[in-house]
């Protein structure tokens, strides 16, 4: 099949842009290690409530771990507990969350966190919460007639 | 003719099995086009809905009636004409498929509807588990697709019997991009069927009690890529064959056309995992691979894109344009069969942009579930693809009815166009910025609380507000248009446009038709991209889910 | 002398206009504005992805 010169110039160019692109895509994701959220653990959705982390939803502190704190989010039609959480600025925050019913959303809007809560799955995402103010969190998976009202806020101080 | 079976008309028996499909096909359309002004008008916070109906409901309403109703029966009509007339017309037994064909479609989707009106599947038009909505709902999803399963029996039926009275020929490019189609359509609805089937239909019919959401949901992407390119594809049809011929011009070359066809077939469905990009019970790993996979289904894109300026540039050089854009001015902007469709190819230019941004792995979390992403598909299928439909329908609806495009309907169709180019800008515009700025999709009017973020996006959705009427409008043209051509415009002969390729295009090599090679290597790739996977996700399953009806 | 000039003359501007009217270069520039605008929309919201990360 033949290929006139000039579409032979616009593939090359093309396709090495798409090489770029997933090139760039790649290294951030497997060297730098900014993967999408794609927790393997599962759980019992049933029994969300009596597991651990899951039985003290909240900010904690922890220990010799690559992040400072762990953020834990229940879901259920249509609300997040904690309704409101403060995390002080500049920290490394794996936020871990879970839903007792349907598929639910879980973006923290003007960050990177969004991520889907998958009833028996647990999600996770590690983000440093480097800005101040009020951020909003909400359902953005549609859920049931509620779904509209369903919004937590988190809020990075000094 | 080399083609022994093509006809200049299509014949009026198979016209009347198309016709069949555009009337509902343009039912929908009123009847989504409506909740589409309803949806933007809840969205801008100045409406409320009258006597109780919820505004997921209408969303469901819009999802299904447009994006499935709409899509699929426009696609078939135009590709049983395309095929009657380029391969010939189709058999009794063949035409006798087609209708059983059609009622499938139809009775499915009046019981779909139904649910829907009644309230009882109000799941929005992915139906994700675990809302679980009537089964009678998931049923007549199920006869929509087993309707489509008998017009592809028809059109491979059609496509055997053209082989055979035409030995050692390519096939009618038409129909060859026709079946090529159908063929990735049909591996692609497997998977949907095996979860409505195995895992829907027994868990609403209460059979069993839970379900196995991720294994659904790999099932449901592993078709729902490849159903956007099911609405694509037709519509490079329409670019490739059609366009060259209605400016006057040639093809620019058959067998580029055909092996972009082809790549979109082998690239189109290993790629659903980048609809899953955020979700649990996927390692990263085998989305990256997909992503890989997605990027590549790009390609065809842009030799199609070279190929279409390509015929442009080459007509308006016929035509004596002269320097680097000279031919631009050629191009017959005057007539709506070609200024229509072309509105939709700028559309997606910034669609396929977007595109590239949503597919790209971890970046998918700027955009994923923001109003972006409507945004981004009010661009490439209901724009790029809708318009290059009203398009055709232009030409194809007087030429199945006997009746002419008179210039008067052609004035009112640039209108139609240009009004949709207009809405468009405003409403997907503002989808696209206030989507970045982090307001979700599939979501009714809320001020979240008094957030100040939400604030923030008001004056977005209320630039919606304003390109969704407008689009409303023009879709009110269209609907005028429509109804003229098939009942009130003059009688006569409205000319089929099928393009020839240029002289010195070469031969078209045999391989394109060689289906065994083609399918081979397409179940080669998802086996590649959803073996393991797919094992992943049944072995290490969580408990399985019950159902909830949260509306 | 002059006669084989304007000879010469024609023969080159048939030429030019041969090569002018089976010329893609105007394809090549539109091909190249697209994936102008497919590498702007992409490096612009990958920055917005760096700088919200
Ligand atoms: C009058 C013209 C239209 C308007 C005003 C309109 C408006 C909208 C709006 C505002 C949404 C998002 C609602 C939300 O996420 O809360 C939406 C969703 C959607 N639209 Fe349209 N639209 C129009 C035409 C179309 C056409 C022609 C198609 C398809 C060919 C289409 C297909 C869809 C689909 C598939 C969805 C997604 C539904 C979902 O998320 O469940 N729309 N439309
Ligand atoms: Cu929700
Ligand atoms: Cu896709």
């Amino acid at each position: 099949m033949h290929l006139h010169k000039f579409e032979k110039i616009w593939l090359i160019f093309g396709i090495g842009s798409l090489l770029v692109f997933l090139t760039v895509l790649g290294v951030s994701a497997f060297y730098l290690g900014n993967q999408p959220p794609s927790c393997l653990a599962t759980i019992d959705p049933e029994k969300v409530d009596t597991q651990a982390p899951f039985n003290e939803p909240g900010l904690k502190k922890v220990e010799g771990k690559e992040w400072e704190y762990e953020l834990v989010f229940v879901a259920s039609a249509f609300n997040y507990t904690p309704g409101e959480v403060q995390i002080p600025k500049g920290a490394k925050v794996k936020v871990i969350a879970t839903t007792k019913d349907v598929i639910h959303g879980f973006e923290v809007a003007g960050t990177n966190v969004n991520m889907m809560l998958e009833p028996g799955y647990i999600s996770e995402l590690v983000y440093t919460f480097n800005k101040t103010g009020e951020f909003l969190v909400l359902c953005n998976e549609y859920c049931g007639v509620g779904h509209h009202m369903m919004t937590s806020k988190i809020e990075v101080v000094e | 003719m080399l083609n022994q079976l093509a006809n200049t008309k299509v014949d009026r028996r198979d016209g009347k099995l198309a016709m069949a499909h555009f009337y509902v096909a343009f039912i929908a359309l009123a009847i989504g086009g409506l909740a589409g002004l309803l949806q933007v008008l809840v969205r801008s916070g100045k409406l409320e809905l009258p006597a109780g109906i919820g505004y997921y409901q209408i969303l469901t309403v819009h999802g299904v009636i447009l994006g499935l109703v709409l899509t699929t029966f426009f696609i078939i009509g135009f590709m049983v004409s395309s095929v009657s007339k380029t391969a010939g017309t189709f058999t009794t037994r063949q035409r006798t498929l087609g209708w059983i064909g059609f009622w499938f479609k139809t009775i499915g989707t009046a019981m779909a509807a139904v649910m829907i009106l009644l309230n009882e599947a109000t799941v929005l038009f992915t139906f994700y588990a675990p809302l679980q909505a009537h089964f009678l709902f998931y049923l007549g999803l199920t006869l929509v697709i087993v309707g489509t399963w008998f017009d592809s029996a028809a059109i491979y039926m059609k496509y055997g019997q053209w082989k055979k009275a035409n030995p050692g020929q390519p096939s009618p490019l038409l129909t060859f991009m026709t079946v090529i189609t159908l063929i990735m359509w049909d591996v692609a609805t497997l998977g949907v069927a095996t979860t409505v089937l195995f895992q829907l239909l027994p868990w609403s019919l209460g059979i069993v009690d839970t379900v196995n959401v991720g294994v659904s949901r790999a099932l449901f992407w592993y078709f729902g890529h490849p159903l956007v390119y099911f609405w694509l594809m037709p519509a490079y049809m329409a670019w490739y064959v059609v366009i060259p011929k209605v400016i006057g011009g040639k093809m620019f070359s058959d067998s580029l056309a055909r092996m972009s066809f082809i790549l979109l077939l082998l690239f189109s469905i290993p790629v659903g995992f980048h609809h899953q990009l955020l979700e649990p019970g996927i390692d990263p790993a085998w989305k990256f691979l997909q992503v890989v996979l997605t990027f590549l289904v790009v390609i065809p894109s842009l030799m199609t894109a070279f190929s279409l300026f390509a015929t442009f540039e080459s007509y308006g050089r016929s035509k004596g344009a002269k320097g680097l854009f000279g031919w631009f001015k050629k191009l017959p902007w005057g007539d709506a069969r070609f200024t229509v469709p072309f509105i939709g190819m700028l559309a997606f230019i910034p669609g396929g942009a977007g595109g590239l941004v949503n597919a790209s792995h971890q970046m998918n979390q700027v955009v994923h579930n923001t109003i972006w992403v409507t945004g981004h598909f009010h661009l490439t299928v209901a724009t790029a693809v809708l318009l290059t439909f009203f398009g055709v329908a232009y030409w194809l609806i007087p030429h199945l009815t006997g009746r002419t495009f008179t210039k008067k309907m052609n004035k009112l169709a640039l209108i139609q166009g240009i009004t949709w180019a207009i809405g468009m800008t405003f409403m997907s515009g503002a989808m696209h910025a206030a989507g970045l700025l982090g307001a979700p999709r599939r979501s009714s009017f809320s001020d979240y609380g008094g957030a100040a973020q939400a604030a923030e996006w008001v004056p977005y959705q209320i630039a919606q507000a304003v390109g969704g009427t407008i689009l409303f409008l023009s879709i009110i043209l269209m609907l005028y248009i429509f109804v003229n051509l098939a009942f009130f415009a003059p009688k006569g002969d409205q000319e089929f446009p099928v393009g020839e390729v240029a002289d010195q295009a070469e031969k078209t090599p045999m391989v394109f038709d060689n289906w065994k090679l083609w399918i081979g290597i397409t179940a080669c790739l998802i086996l590649f991209a959803y073996t393991l996977p797919l094992i992943d996700l049944i072995q290490n399953a969580p408990p399985g889910a019950k159902g909830f009806k949260f509306w | 002398m002059a006669k084989t000039e304007l000879n010469r003359n024609t023969e080159t501007e048939t030429e030019i206009e041969v090569e002018d009217s089976s010329s893609l270069k105007g394809t090549l520039a539109s091909v190249f504005l697209l994936g102008f605008i497919l590498i702007v929309t992409w490096v612009s919201v990958y920055s917005l992805f760096l700088d919200r990360s």
